[in-house]
Order: structure tokens, then sequence, then C-alpha cells
């Protein structure tokens, strides 16, 4: 599988029959109850969540939905979640804190929607707020990015404890023919973008960005689903076995540590030989 | 002694902030959006607001310091830290050089601590003529090392915002900045300090979906193009053309986005006003 180029990755990430939240839900977390709505104006389908079970324990689980077919992607509006969404999150969040479950995101969307109603309910605040508030969460937050996580519209819900991503996932700033098409005026370079960008799993691994990498079955989770969902499932329950044996306190702290070392300069060694 | 000091750093920032606004005196400005062409003194003593139509220029990071702080009181922080390059970007480097060159500037962010009548404060300025103001990891950690100290010394935070959004250079290292910011300003929060957000032309991107949307108090310049989708993006998407005076300044007012448009002119004294009402005053 290390052979594949980062556009292959991409090109994988994007395939429709990757299992999407739905399936997600379906195979994970039983006895699901969605909650619907931000409590302020709307109702935005591009974000799905709700409390269910996860092996023995109630969780909160919140995913961006994409769909498989048109009628679906006009239904949940191709997975580009509007302020209504990003608020609903943050308010089941807020819920999973009173009730101190722990919180899973599922990540897959092209980025928040760059739309009129979008920008006039105030996108930019929403995300800004979701980012505010998810640093201090006290439970045991787990991001997956599950295909394509782009923008500040995947960060929304990815300031998690861990942030993990599917092989073949990628994780960026924007799509990378939006990239392409900003750096050179030409959004047909966009495999050469891929490239330069650092979107894979590997990539963001060794820069420090992400905690971990679940496998998915030769060809692609959407070859085999069964298995990938398999896989999915082993990594969160170990990844939250480990976190639980933290104090909230210490969740938050280290939360923010791990994020305010991105970027800054590495600690200064010690004079003399480094290794 | 200590007025000697003061002197100096007035003269410091008086000097870096004549290289910011740097016009020949032979070649007047003209105003994008009526035409008016004024000289460098006219408009340096019109606070670089155009006198026809009140069309707001953009200014560098320290002609706006020496605008809003009281003179003598500048005290530049991380004045050195230096822009980088994360993933080892081709042509970014001779990007960075040249940006340098063109503002005298690390980097797109300054800040200072200082006095605003009197009262301490730390203010942060992100610079658009330094790459757009985009977010760089270096623009990122300036502003939390700014709010941090901040925090430590429970001083008050103001930030002036002028970006396109992310630094593509950086790619995923400038979206983590977004992150890294916001949770400096839940950690300031915590504190009960004071997080002024003054969003000027333009406020977009990166920066509106993260910092500059989480001030207590949100003022804006007129007609700042304030958004997280572009224009042209968002024309793209719906594929019509969008309303006369979208995604302004006084568009974002009507939309309870930010508290108050304010004109250049009255700023430093609604800065001041506000530092006022937030002081502890003769509480204990």
């Amino acid at each position: 599988m290390n052979e594949l180029t980062a556009a292959q990755r991409v090109s994988i990430a994007r395939n429709p029959h990757r299992p999407n939240i739905v399936d997600y839900i379906d195979a994970l977390f039983p006895d699901f109850f969605e909650c619907r709505g931000d409590r302020l104006c709307g109702e935005d389908a591009a974000i799905l969540g709700g409390v269910a079970m996860f092996h023995g324990r109630p969780v909160t689980v919140i995913g961006t939905r994409k769909g498989r077919n048109l009628k679906e992607n006009v239904a949940c509006n191709f997975g580009m979640p509007g302020p209504e969404g990003y608020r609903k999150a943050l308010r089941l969040m807020r819920q999973a804190e009173k009730f101190r479950r722990p919180i899973f995101t599922f990540i897959d969307t092209a980025g928040a929607y760059p739309g009129l109603e979008a920008e006039e309910r105030g996108q930019g605040e929403a995300i800004a707020r979701n980012l505010f508030e998810m640093s201090r969460l006290t439970v045991p937050v787990i991001a997956v990015i599950t295909g394509e996580g782009n923008s500040g519209g995947a960060l929304a819900l990815a300031v998690a404890d861990r942030v993990l991503m599917l092989e073949n996932a990628v994780y960026a700033i924007l799509s990378p023919e939006g990239f392409a098409s900003i750096l050179w005026k030409d959004s047909g370079r966009h495999a050469e973008a891929c490239e330069m960008m650092k979107l894979t799993a590997p990539d963001l691994k060794a820069l420090g960005i992400i905690d971990g990498i679940i496998p998915e079955p030769e060809g692609g989770a959407h070859t085999d689903p069964e298995t990938a969902l398999a896989y999915v499932d082993l990594a969160l329950r170990r990844n939250l076995a480990e976190l639980e044996k933290l104090s909230g306190k210490e969740l938050a702290a280290r939360r923010y540590q791990k994020f305010r070392k991105m970027g800054a300069p590495a600690p200064r060694k010690e004079s003399g030989a480094s290794k | 002694m200590n007025s000697i000091f003061a002197k100096r750093r007035e003269r410091l920032l008086a000097t870096k902030a004549m290289r910011d606004s740097y016009v020949p005196a032979d070649s007047p400005l003209k105003c994008p959006k009526c035409g008016q062409e004024s000289g460098r003194k006219e408009l340096t003593e019109n606070l670089y607001v155009c006198p026809v139509c009140g069309h707001h220029f953009p200014v560098g990071g320290y002609h706006r310091l020496s605008m809003v702080l009281d003179p003598g009181s500048f005290r530049e922080l991380n004045e050195k830290y230096p822009a980088g390059d994360p993933l080892n970007f081709p042509g970014y480097r001779e990007k960075l050089a040249a940006a340098q060159r063109k503002t005298g500037m690390n980097e797109a962010a300054v800040t200072a601590l200082g006095t605003i009548g009197g009262q301490k404060c730390v203010v942060g300025v992100l610079d658009s003529r330094f790459m757009m103001g985009s977010m760089s990891a270096a623009v990122g950690e300036k502003i939390t090392l700014a709010t941090e100290y901040a925090a430590k010394n429970q001083l008050p935070l103001i930030l002036f915002a002028a970006s396109g959004g992310a630094r593509m250079q950086e790619g995923i290292l400038s979206l983590m900045q977004m992150a890294k910011t916001s949770a400096a300003m839940e950690r300031f929060s915590e504190k009960g300090l004071l997080f002024i957000s003054v969003m000027t032309n333009p406020t977009t991107g990166g920066v509106t979906a993260s910092f500059a949307s989480l001030g207590d108090i949100i003022l804006a310049e007129p007609g700042a193009l304030i958004g997280f989708a572009g224009p042209r993006v968002i024309q793209q998407t719906i594929g019509q053309t969008l309303p006369e005076g979208f995604q302004r300044a006084e568009f974002q007012e009507t939309h309870g986005f930010v508290d108050r448009v304010v004109p250049r002119k009255e700023l430093r004294d609604t800065l001041e006003q506000l530092l006022r009402l937030h002081s502890k005053g003769d509480r204990k």
C-alpha cells in the first residue's frame, strides 16, 4: 500500500463507496439516538450526531454526512456543513461534557459550505467557537478522518485528544484543486499539489499533526468495508481505553499542549551534542 | 531617566511607522473608491482615510500601532521571531525574502506592549502587505505568545486582523494555527481578561474562523471585507452575483457578528473607552 501516490490516495479518499458516517454508526454504535437542530435557528443534515452505546457505555457520536448518490447528496449538501451544523455539533459536545460521555467525531468533508446564507449566519464564528470550546472539554475526544478532511470545516470537529486517520484518508488546508488554483491559478495542476501539500496520513503522522493511522484493507476501505470497520472499532477501543486513564483536567491540559506545539519552534537543545 | 527611554521608543515607533506608510512626495496616492488623489502629508494627517469619500486605506503594522498607542509607550514583543518554511515548500523562501524586503518585517504580525490613554495593554497587528497577512506558523505563534504574555501579566489584549486567510505554502501547519490561537484565547478568557478584536480590511478565511471572531468585543473598520469564504468562491458556488455590501463591516454589524463599526478617527478613543469600562475601577 505504501507505493500509492498522494494523488491516488486523494482519489481513494473520495470514493463514494467508502464507509460513511451512517455505516460507522450502524456497525459500531448500537442504540443510536439522533439529536437534531442547533437550538438557535436550524438543522443541518450535513452533520449527523447523537447518543449511542460503544462497547457497553454511552458515548456521543458526531460526523459529517456525505451521500452515495445525487439524491442523498442534495439532502445533506454534499457533506459541506453550514454554521447550524457546527453549532449543533457544539451543542452535542456540551451535552457530552454534562453527562461525562466520551466524544467520537467522524470527518469526511470537502470543507465548510461556502454559501451566501452560511456567511450571513456566521460560518467563521461558528467554526472559531468550536475550536475554542473543544480545547477545554474534559471528556475524551477522538476524531477520525475517514475520507477527506478539508479546511477549517474539518478542523472544527478535530480539536481532539487523538486525531486518527484511515490509511488512505487525506487532511489538508483545502482541496488540492483549490490549492493549485490559488497558488498557480490552475486547478488542473492538482496532482502536483497533492504531492506538495503533505496531506497523506503517513506525512501528517511524521509532522506530528495526527496521532495514529488506522489500516485499510488492500485497495481501500470500500473493497472490504467489514474489515475496515473492524479496524476502526479496534483503534477506537484502544485509544479510548488509554484516554480514560486520565482525569478530565489532564485531558484538557494535554490536548492544549498538543496543539500549542504545532508550528512552535522545537525546544532548544542543551549545548553540545544532539542525538 | 524613564522619559529618555520613552522618547527613544517614541522615535523608534515613529520611524518604523513612517517606513510603513512611505509614499514618495511626488507620487500622490489614488483612492480606489472615488479616484481622489491625495499627498502623503494630507493622508498621514487624515490617518490614511480618503478625505473625500472616507475610504480606509490599508495601514502597516507599525503605522497602526503608532495610531493607537500613547507616544513613547511602544515596546515590541518577540521582535526577532523568524519566519519559517516548515514544509520545505519550493519557492517559498524567495517569496518570504521578497515580502521581508518590501515591508522591513520578519513576518506578517507585529505584537507590542503599550498603553492607550495610560492603560496598559498588549496589542497585535496583522499586516496585509506581508503575503496578504496570511496565517503562517510564525504568525500563529506570535499571536499565541502575545496572548500568553497578556494572560500572564493580567493585561487586556487587542488584536487587529487583516488577513487573506491561510498561508498556502505552510499547508496543514497553517490550519493548525487556528486551533492553537483559539485554544490560547480560551485560556486567556478563563482568566477573566478582556480581548478586543478589531477586524480591518480584509478579515477572511482562517483568521475569521479563529481568534478574530472570539473577541469579547468585536469592532470593525468601515467597509472592511469580513467573512469565511471569499466572495469569488461564493459566487462560483451559488452561480449568481452577490448583493451590494455583502460581507462588508456594516453587513456583519447588521447580521450580529460585530459590536460596532468604528471609523479610524474614532478608533483610539473607542479603545480607550473600552479599556476604561473593563478596568477594575475602585472595586476591591
